[in-house]
This record gives structure tokens, sequence and C-alpha cells, in this order.
């Protein structure tokens, strides 16, 4: 499979197993186009999170290829991950902030690994806390925060690196649908700025928050893609801001 | 949920240090907390002391080696009372002729008397015993003004055995070869203690290295998923471990020194022949001082051998 411009991430036939389990992921090939928003979907134990490890780069394929960022994630050797690690922003399921940091620093965690200077990421992280409605719970730790503000945490974590694919494993599990919606409108505004975003959900009201998105439906470890718009070349509709600029 | 956050910035990626504050609080701790500085200051304390001894037992050989390095013995064999005395007057001017003798004594026969009366009993006429009884060698105390070497000695020896056949050079350094074999051994055991508890330093270490890497695995592998690298992960338990070990080598080097020097104490109370040139010189206790130091750039290495051999195990 050849990759071409706005390719991010190509799956080529790839397999996933973990030790001597039956794969557990099949025969995926499909290709995510920079700045496109995806929902994830599929049941319980479809392969979602398996899916969502191979792209945040925690799990190598058992088989296959895959190609982020114009490089061969299966042959790039290891000290040169974590460059590519730095263009992801992820939404673990279980949050996995660091239970000992204050909300503060685990949001300032990303900037601080990156080298951002102590007195540049102050507004931003005050900012986006504030955005996500814990202003006052900057010094809170996760052990004393609900499940919403933990997930909320998570995700100004994700997100506070404007990172160039955002992947978050049920990102609205845990919240109102009031915060839902204001979440989803975060990583819409992040996928305008040219983010690819993907999100995994078992959610059907989010998917039709966001017209333009492309639906990806694991089914037993196997990618259903009945439109196409996953292969490569894609039969991709044109986004709706396209269509108003052709009108 | 009000006001814009800042998403639009751009931020720096690269791979830079994450050193000081930033990492400070990635693994928590408190200081000299858990068993690491005191293990540690223990080490440090043992190390410090079999260095002292190692340091003071050289400083011994070595005096002794420069008083006796120019130093012979020259003894006349021979059982008439007369003609040794005779003999030796003979030798001391053949000695003193000589270029490389700087300086010479005959013994006086009452100095030999008194030095040999604990073993053969005072002087005194009659063949009942004592000095007279038996035929002691004349002794000449002869200093040269070079090494005291084995050609040297045999020279000097053909020299005199020409004339006087009972003559016998000795250099009196070979005396205390047996003292110095036991020094050499002496110090060579400081220094197998000295590596051992290296050894056994960096094994504690690397315990508490493992220990604490397992206990935030978690951390690690959130830090590795944000794009930490190995290098960062590995400086911020490699922070944690130096604090201990500096903890640990402040207080292993006070212990030590205040043990050395209570006990260089009591050895300079002896002020007694070669225990008197066991003293440490002020180059010694800057090698001690070094001790701490040495032990903490062991504790750092060994804790970014083992959390970089752990880190990568994993992806």
């Amino acid at each position: 499979m050849t990759h071409g411009a706005g390719e991010i991430v190509t799956f080529d036939n790839v397999g996933l197993r973990y030790g001597t389990e039956p794969e557990v992921l099949r025969d995926l090939a499909f290709t995510l186009f920079a700045g496109r928003f995806y929902f994830l979907t599929g049941a319980s134990g479809a392969g979602k999170t398996s899916l969502l490890k191979l792209l945040y780069l925690a799990q190598r394929p058992s088989r296959g290829a895959i190609r982020m960022f114009g490089n061969d994630m299966i042959t790039l050797p290891r000290d040169r991950l974590p460059m590519f690690r730095r263009k992801l922003g992820v939404v673990f399921q279980d949050f996995r902030l660091i239970e000992h940091l204050s909300a503060f620093d685990n949001v300032a965690l990303p900037l601080r690994l990156a080298g951002v200077r102590e007195s540049e990421l102050v507004r931003p992280v005050s900012e986006m806390l504030e955005w996500v409605g814990l202003a006052k719970r900057m010094d809170g730790v996760p052990a004393t925060m609900s499940g919403g503000e933990q997930q909320r945490v998570a995700i100004a974590r994700a997100v506070i690196g404007r990172p160039d694919l955002l992947i978050a494993d049920e990102p609205t599990g845990n919240v109102d649908p009031d915060m839902a919606l204001k979440l989803l409108q975060l990583f819409e505004r992040l996928n305008r700025l040219g983010t690819t975003v993907i999100v995994a959900t078992h959610d059907i009201h989010l998917l039709r928050q966001v017209p333009d998105s492309l639906i990806m439906r694991l089914q037993k470890g196997s990618l259903l893609d009945p439109t196409g718009a996953l292969r490569f070349p894609p039969r991709l509709a044109p986004r709706a801001s396209e269509r108003g600029s052709e009108a | 949920m009000n006001g814009e956050p800042a998403i639009g910035h751009s931020l720096v990626r690269d791979l830079v240090p994450f050193r000081g504050r930033r990492a400070a609080n990635l693994v928590p701790r408190k200081l000299a907390s858990g068993p690491m500085p005191w293990v540690i200051a223990i080490m440090i304390a043992l190390t410090v002391m079999a260095a002292a001894a190692g340091l003071a037992l050289g400083n011994l050989a070595d005096r002794a080696r420069a008083d006796l390095s120019g130093a012979l013995t020259v003894q006349i064999v021979e059982a008439n009372a007369e003609m040794r005395a005779a003999q030796a007057q003979r030798a001391a001017e053949l000695l003193r002729a000589d270029k490389a003798v700087a300086g010479l004594r005959v013994i006086p026969q009452d100095e030999l008397a008194e030095l040999l009366a604990p073993w053969i009993g005072a002087g005194g006429g009659g063949g009942d015993g004592g000095f007279d009884a038996v035929p002691i060698p004349a002794l000449i105390d002869v200093q040269l003004s070079t090494l005291a070497d084995t050609a040297e000695i045999a020279r000097l020896n053909a020299m005199l055995v020409s004339e006087i056949p009972g003559a016998r050079v000795d250099a009196q350094s070979d005396w205390l070869r047996p003292v110095y074999d036991a020094l050499a051994a002496l110090q060579y055991l400081a220094l197998a203690l000295i590596a051992l508890l290296a050894l056994t330093s960096a094994g504690a270490v690397w315990l508490a290295a493992r220990s604490s890497f397992a206990n935030h695995r978690k951390t690690v592998e959130i830090v590795h998923l944000l794009g930490g690298t190995d290098r960062q992960i590995a400086q911020v338990f490699q922070r944690s471990v130096t604090i201990d070990a500096m903890v640990g080598g402040v207080i292993g080097l006070a212990l030590g020194a205040l043990a050395v020097w209570l006990i260089g104490g009591q050895f300079a109370a002896i002020d007694s022949g070669m225990v008197a040139g066991g003293n440490l010189r002020r180059l010694d206790w800057l090698v001690l001082a070094a001790i701490p130091l040495a032990g903490v750039l062991l504790a750092m290495l060994t804790a970014r051998i083992t959390v970089m051999s752990a880190l990568r195990r994993m992806l």
C-alpha cells in the first residue's frame, strides 16, 4: 500500500493477538486522514481498546504493517517512539492520571516532558482546567475527585499539547450530557485546528453531534467499512464546510 | 466551563532533559526516608575505615622503607674477642674509605650486651653463661648515601671479605621483609574489603532502584505514553537515589572519620617504633573525604543502569 499526502495513519493487514490467544484484531486495513473526525464503535469486546492501543503506540501488532506520520511503526527503533507519542493526545478509558500529582501537574506533564518552560505553561494549563470546569480543583489530587472530574483532567491533559492525532477511549462515559457536549465541542474545535480525532464510544447520540465524522465499526476484531471511506483511495463525502464553500 | 482554553498555542516538542523540580514530583519521596540512606551510610562508614586502615598501613611501610632503604649491618663473625675487635675496626676503616658510605657506627660491646641480655642473660665474667660465654659477632651499623640494593651489598661484601673472611653484609630492610609482606597483605585485605563494600552498596542500590521502579511502574507507563523518553524517566529515579546516597554519604563519612580519628588517637598515644609512622597525612584525609563522592557516583550509575534496563523491556 502506498502512502499519500494527507494520510496520517495507515493499517495494512494488521492482526493482534495476546500471547497464544486467538487474534483479537484481524486483517485491519484502513487509513486515517489528516483533519478528519472518526468515531470508533462496536460492542464490548469487539477490540476497540486494542485498536486504540496500536494507535497510541502502547502495543505492536502481531502481523501486518502500520505507518504513522509517514513512518513505518513496525521497524521504528524504540528510542524514536517518544517523538511520535508526543504527536498524540490520548484520553484513556481508565484516565491514567498520576495519583500523587495535582490536576494542574497532571495536565502540565506533557508540556513539561516536551520542554515547555514553567513560565509558559501556567497560563495554558490554568485556562484549560478552567475551560473543563476545574478552575477550583487545580490543586486537587485524583483521589479527591469524582470520576467525571478525573475524566475532564484526562481530557485536558490529552489536548493541552494540541496533538496531531487525538485518541479518546470512551471520553464521555463518566460525565453528564451537558459536559459530554462541551467536551465534544472541544474535540471539534481541535479538529478544526487540524487535529485528527478518533473517539471510541458506545454513545450513539454523540455520533449525531459531529455531522462530518466517519464511523469505524468493529465487529469481533474485524473492521466494517460499508461506505469505503476508510479504504485507500477513500470514497469520502465532502465535509459540510467544504459543501458550503462549493455552494 | 467558561473562557477559551489556549489549545491554539504552538508548543515546543523536543527530547529535552526533564530535571529538577519538574521531575522531582514524579517519584514522591521524603528526605532520608526508607532504609536506603542508612544502608549507604553504613557502607560508606565501613569503606572509610577500611580505606583509612589501608592508607595508614601504606604510610607505615613507606616510612620504614625510607628509614631503612640505605641501612646495612656488617657482622664480624670471629670467636676470638680481640681479633674480632681488630677486624671490626679494620672493617670500619675500609667502609669509611668507600664513597657510597655516608656514615657508620661500630656498636659498642656494652650496647650489644644490653640488647641481648633478655635472651642470653646479663654479661659478666665466668663461663657459666651470659654475654662473655657466647661469641657474639661484632656489629657495624652502616648508612649508605645510596639505596642498599643487591648489587651494592654484594660489592661491599666482596670488598670486606677480601680482607676479613668473617665479615658479612646484610641490608637492614631484609630483616623486616616478613613485616613488609604482612603489611602488604593487610593492604590487599583493605582493598578487597573496599571492593566488597562497593559491590554490596551497588547491590543495595540495585535492589532499591528495582523496588522503586516496581512501585512507580504505573507512573512510568503513563509518562512513557505521554512521550517521556527512557533518559527522562531514568533521570527521575537517578535523582531520587542520588539524594539518598548524598544523605547517606555525609552521615557515613562523619561516622567513619570519627572512628578513624578516635582509633588514630589511640595509636598516636603508643608513640613507638613503626606504629608512629602510620599517621594519616592531609592527602589521605582528602582521599577519605572523596569516598562519599565515589559512593554517590556508584549509586547514580547503578540506578541508571537498573532503570534503563527495566525500561528497555517496555515498549
